[in-house]
């Protein structure tokens, strides 16, 4: 018997248009309690799928039969099983393809503004793990920005709009993802840009990204500007474009700031944060939409989907921003930290080029949520 | 320890590890040894948390050469 199933991109369209959805999650709950999908208006109802070998009979009646009931678990198999049991008990149900593996690597493409003569600049959700990357399109070129491992994504879109990638960047060295920036640049022959500060260690060779440097893209030169703002990392660097875009890469978010303590020097670098959050980005236009490399909750989504806010917006609202005292805002960034990302350190070592692992490893090493921010 | 039963769960994907485990365990007595191997990464932490909603007693485990061996005692 085949049941129905639902794409991760099927769902990401859900949460986007706040559709009701109720998940049956059959993951172990430890597993359910660190990461789950999320929506606004999304009902969970977490059983392992090894509780329920011998039935399904005593979950029936906390299923909904309202409202479309997707059943997920860890790689898409389980959840198989689990909805034909349940839809052999008479409810419609389906099974997300490929599940949290799935959703972990899905990526929705969002258009956030246009540019100058014609350019476009989108930004790539991951809505699974909070990441967000960047494509800069103008006349017919593209640079990526924070580029994930799954570069197929920005190849094939890039196809699809006519547009060939001439530049890679990675604003620092990610501690949370496996970044598909030298790959991807390998792929397109591109320039791989990365802050060199943060590339002390790596084994293979990248364009040094400075202060003040000035990429053109495309023949009527949108201007990527590079802005050292370190903090999150020693290197950090952020991009204006088209003097209308500001990408802060980790150091600020909408709702939260970086975190200085990814790379062990916490208590060296709050300082540098410090600086580039409350003077070199005040020096900047407060008309800037700020476009940062990840979002920490779903409600920060706007309605299409897109993470941006207008930098002015942020210096009112974001309370990372709004620390007179020194002192507490060294305890805010050093103290009570969120738990560490999922296998930060070898995620750091893959991104140098120090290790290699198989995509199975990849994955495993990216389950989990975001959690770059200090909130 | 004397082991009862070896379940080779090589190369099964999830849910199968599992669903064979809790058929081997089945066809035990109480307080028998289940040795099980498995190579699907994810069977681990759901083999723990199984044996513990199902009174097991996960009693050791090993990882050789990619090959995880888990010895359960039927509660």
């Amino acid at each position: 018997m085949t049941v129905n199933t639902m794409t991760a991109k099927e769902v990401t369209e859900k949460v986007f248009n706040k559709e009701e959805i109720f998940i049956l999650d059959v993951r172990n709950s430890s597993d359910f309690t660190d990461w789950k999908i999320e929506g606004e208006n999304f009902d969970f109802l977490n059983v392992p799928y090894f509780d329920l070998l011998d039935g399904v009979e005593r979950i029936l009646d906390k299923v909904p039969t309202d409202k479309d009931v997707l059943v997920v678990c860890a790689k898409g198999r389980s959840s198989i099983m689990v909805a034909e049991m349940l839809s052999e008990a008479g409810l419609s149900v389906s099974s997300l393809e490929g599940g949290m593996n799935a959703w972990s690597e899905h990526l929705e493409p969002v258009k956030v503004g246009d540019l100058k003569g014609g350019g476009e600049i989108y930004q790539f959700v991951r809505i699974g793990k909070g990441c967000l990357s960047y494509m800069v399109v103008s006349n017919g070129e593209a640079a990526v920005i924070d580029a994930t491992r799954m570069t197929n994504i920005y190849l094939e879109f890039a196809n699809r709009i006519g547009a060939k990638i001439t530049h890679v960047f990675d604003t620092h060295l990610h501690a949370d993802h496996i970044s598909g920036g030298r790959k991807l640049a390998e792929k397109t022959n591109a320039t791989y840009w990365l802050p060199p500060k943060d590339a002390t260690e790596v084994t293979f060779d990248y364009q040094s990204l400075e202060d003040g440097n000035e990429v053109a893209i495309g023949t009527t030169s949108i201007n990527m500007h590079a802005l050292y703002s370190p903090g999150h990392t020693i290197g950090s660097t952020s991009f204006i474009v088209d003097e209308k875009f500001l990408l802060t890469g980790d150091i600020l978010f909408i709702d939260s700031i970086g975190r200085p303590d990814l790379a062990g020097l916490a208590e060296d670098w709050v300082g540098d944060l410090r600086e580039s959050l409350y003077t070199r980005y005040k020096e900047l236009s407060g008309e800037l939409i700020v476009l940062p490399g990840h979002f920490t909750i779903i409600d920060e989504l706007n309605a299409d989907g897109s993470v941006s806010e207008k930098l002015s917006t942020l210096f009112e609202t974001n309370h990372g921003l709004n620390i007179e005292d020194e002192n507490a805002f060294r305890k805010l960034v050093t103290e009570n930290l969120p738990s560490q990302p999922n296998a930060y350190q070898e995620i750091r070592e893959i991104n140098m080029g120090k290790i290699e692992q198989e995509i199975e490893k990849q994955r495993e090493m990216e389950i989990g949520p975001n959690r770059c921010a200090v909130r | 320890m004397t082991i009862n039963k070896v379940l080779d769960a090589k190369g099964l994907a999830c849910p199968m590890p599992i669903v064979k485990t809790k058929k081997a365990i089945n066809e035990l007595e109480s307080e028998q040894v289940l040795e099980i191997h498995a190579t699907d990464k994810g069977f681990k932490s759901d083999l723990t948390a199984w044996a513990k909603s199902g009174g097991h007693e996960l009693l050791k485990h090993e990882e050789e050469n990619d090959v995880l061996k888990f010895w359960i005692k039927k509660g």
